[in-house]
């Protein structure tokens, strides 16, 4: 009787054996498919409490299997470059892709800015799959470019320089005209987003103020509020992405989030991220999860901290949710951290200034109510100077551009080498 | 107080920061030896001095080195595999905004004779200034520093310091 059992084992467990080679043969999005079918089948499987563990531990061994394919296909990925962007005379500071050119068959779009005081439009020829110069804009800053953002809807592209003044461009046939210059702040404007809907713009600057300006009709921009809460140089703003709720980095160490309650109402400051588990030296920059559930913030002193806030709870109209210390990634870099982005795969990709591109996503280990990150891939020498900027191209593929000091742009594709 | 790298200087001061070109010709001086490419030696040996470093006495120059104790040999530590320079200085000067500049005046100098993927990090020796984290923070902010050396006035001052003034 027993070696009647135990044969019958032998059979069911070389079946789950053969199963767990499964991921070798299937794609990306069908293997992480079939590693969940096959943690569904042996839950349940060892719910139901059967004679013995020999009927659990076969489902168990084929997922053994399979998530050892998985990492080890997972380790195989590499940054691939694609194309070195150069033009540029001066260190490039800002990349940012055209969101409108993000369907399949549309050739993208990237518009880059720079110390040479330009603004270079790159468009990728649907014929060669290479990124072309399409576009110089220039005479209009008198000094750096700092920043560089598209409106959602692509067709206007908005500049800071630190001429302190901030130039709306748009597409007229095959070039881009200046149609606005936004004017206010006292000195250098170091960042400039548009809102979700494209209805606000927000700019911030050295003299420690981030003004908002309403969108009119007739490419007219209003300031509605100045505001002022910082106690050094504002760094980096960016617009919540489902939500118009504003962030804002400073020199300051600190992250402020500016709301308003009611539609006119006025922006005020509802929490500042820094007092307690926040940065310790000046915050660079900042990006949202896909979902807008999830914040990474980098800084100067050399960590990424992930934060969470409760989305659904603010969407519903309920108030303000608070946004709390998740994680935090340190030991990964030794020098500053000037850029980080999330791609919509939920992959962080760091620019530093130690010439590195590094990505990282969620680690699948780690207890179920603590997430925690790891280090996918590290790009030594992505450039032979700081990197200023990454940005993942909103498309279906996993292509990122990164911006350096040495003047290039370069184009990768995350790819696996098998 | 926060010392503004733009701050605007006086024509007194840029008497005394001349003397901070000591500074810089030491610094190379000093840095060259132990940057074993020999390139980088070829390539900023024309910057350098023919005095000897141990006893500059200018005589257009009120402050000698010894006076100045601004810098020393193992102020500068130089890492050839990772290409990185840290040089540390002791500012005699008890104004922040002099704390900056002669900081300033020696990252632009290091800036125009390392090779471009050279990393740096110039500091304030610890302990001998007030608002030395300030000053650390402001001269290791690339994106100020690269806003200030923007300023004309901010630059000529720069210049003027970094310009061999004796043959």
């Amino acid at each position: 009787m027993a070696k009647l059992v135990i044969e019958g084992w032998i059979e069911v467990s070389l079946v789950y054996v053969v199963i767990g080679f499964f991921p070798l043969f299937l794609s990306r999005n069908f293997r992480v498919l079939f590693l969940i079918f096959l943690m569904r089948l042996e839950s349940h499987l060892s719910s139901k409490a059967f004679i013995g563990f020999h009927y659990n531990l076969p489902p168990v061994l084929a997922l053994a299997l399979s998530s050892f394919w998985m990492e080890f296909l997972d380790a195989n990925l590499e940054l691939k470059e694609i194309q070195k962007l150069q033009g540029h005379t001066d260190r490039v500071w800002s990349i940012a892709w055209n969101p409108a050119t993000a369907a399949a068959d549309v050739p993208t779009v990237l518009a880059s800015c720079s110390g040479d005081k330009t603004v270079r439009i790159w468009e990728q020829s649907p014929s060669t799959r290479s990124w072309d110069c399409k576009a110089v804009l220039e005479e209009t800053h008198t000094r750096t470019v700092r920043s560089c953002a598209w409106s959602p809807s692509g067709k206007l592209l908005a500049t800071a320089s630190f001429d302190a003044t901030t130039a709306i461009w748009e597409n007229v046939g095959a070039d881009f005209e200046c149609v606005s210059t936004l004017e206010g702040h006292e000195n250098e404007v170091k960042c400039v987003s548009w809102n979700a809907s494209g209805s606000l713009l927000a700019t911030c600057g050295r003299d420690k103020t981030v003004w908002i300006w309403e969108v009119m009709p007739g490419n007219e921009f209003e300031c509605i509020q100045v505001l002022q809460g910082h106690t050094q140089d504002v760094k980096m703003v960016r617009w919540h992405p489902t939500m118009d709720i504003l962030f804002s980095c400073s020199y300051d160490n600190t992250v402020k989030v500016w709301w308003s309650e009611d539609d006119d109402g006025d922006w005020s400051c509802v929490q500042t991220l820094g007092e307690s588990s926040g940065h310790s030296s000046t915050v660079w920059s900042l990006d949202f999860n896909a979902k807008g559930d999830n914040l990474v913030t980098c800084s100067d002193d050399l960590t990424l901290k992930i934060w969470e806030a409760d989305i659904t709870r603010m969407q519903s109209g309920d108030g303000y949710a608070p946004w709390n210390h998740l994680c935090t990634l340190s030991g990964y870099h030794d020098r500053t951290i000037f850029s980080v982005h999330w791609s919509r795969e939920g992959i962080i990709a760091s620019g530093a200034a130690d010439d590195a591109v590094r990505l990282f996503v969620q680690s699948k280990d780690g207890p179920m109510n603590e997430p925690s990150y790891r280090l996918l891939l590290k790009k030594e020498k992505a450039h032979d100077m700081d990197i200023n900027s990454v940005q993942w191209c909103p498309g279906e593929k996993r292509i990122l551009a990164s911006a350096s000091d040495d003047g290039t742009i370069k184009v990768w594709e995350l790819a696996t080498l098998c | 107080m926060e010392p503004d790298l733009v701050a605007s200087v006086q024509e007194s001061d840029i008497t005394l920061l001349k003397s901070s070109e000591d500074i810089m010709e030491v610094a190379i001086s000093v840095v060259l030896p132990r940057l074993l490419p020999l390139q980088i030696e070829i390539m900023v040996s024309g910057l350098i001095n023919a005095n000897p470093i141990v006893d500059i006495k200018d005589p257009e120059h009120p402050y000698s080195l010894e006076e100045l104790k601004v810098i020393s040999e193992d102020a500068i530590e130089v890492d050839n595999e990772r290409s990185y320079v840290r040089v540390t200085f002791t500012p005699t000067v008890e104004h922040c905004s002099m704390a900056t500049v002669i900081g300033l005046c020696l990252r632009v100098k290091l800036m125009r004779s390392l090779p471009s993927h050279y990393k740096m990090d110039i500091r304030v020796a610890p302990g001998t200034h007030a608002t030395e984290a300030a000053v650390n923070k402001q001269l290791n902010d690339k994106e100020r520093v690269a806003a200030a050396l923007e300023n004309p006035n901010l630059l000529d001052m720069v210049d003027e310091c970094l310009a061999p003034s004796y043959a």
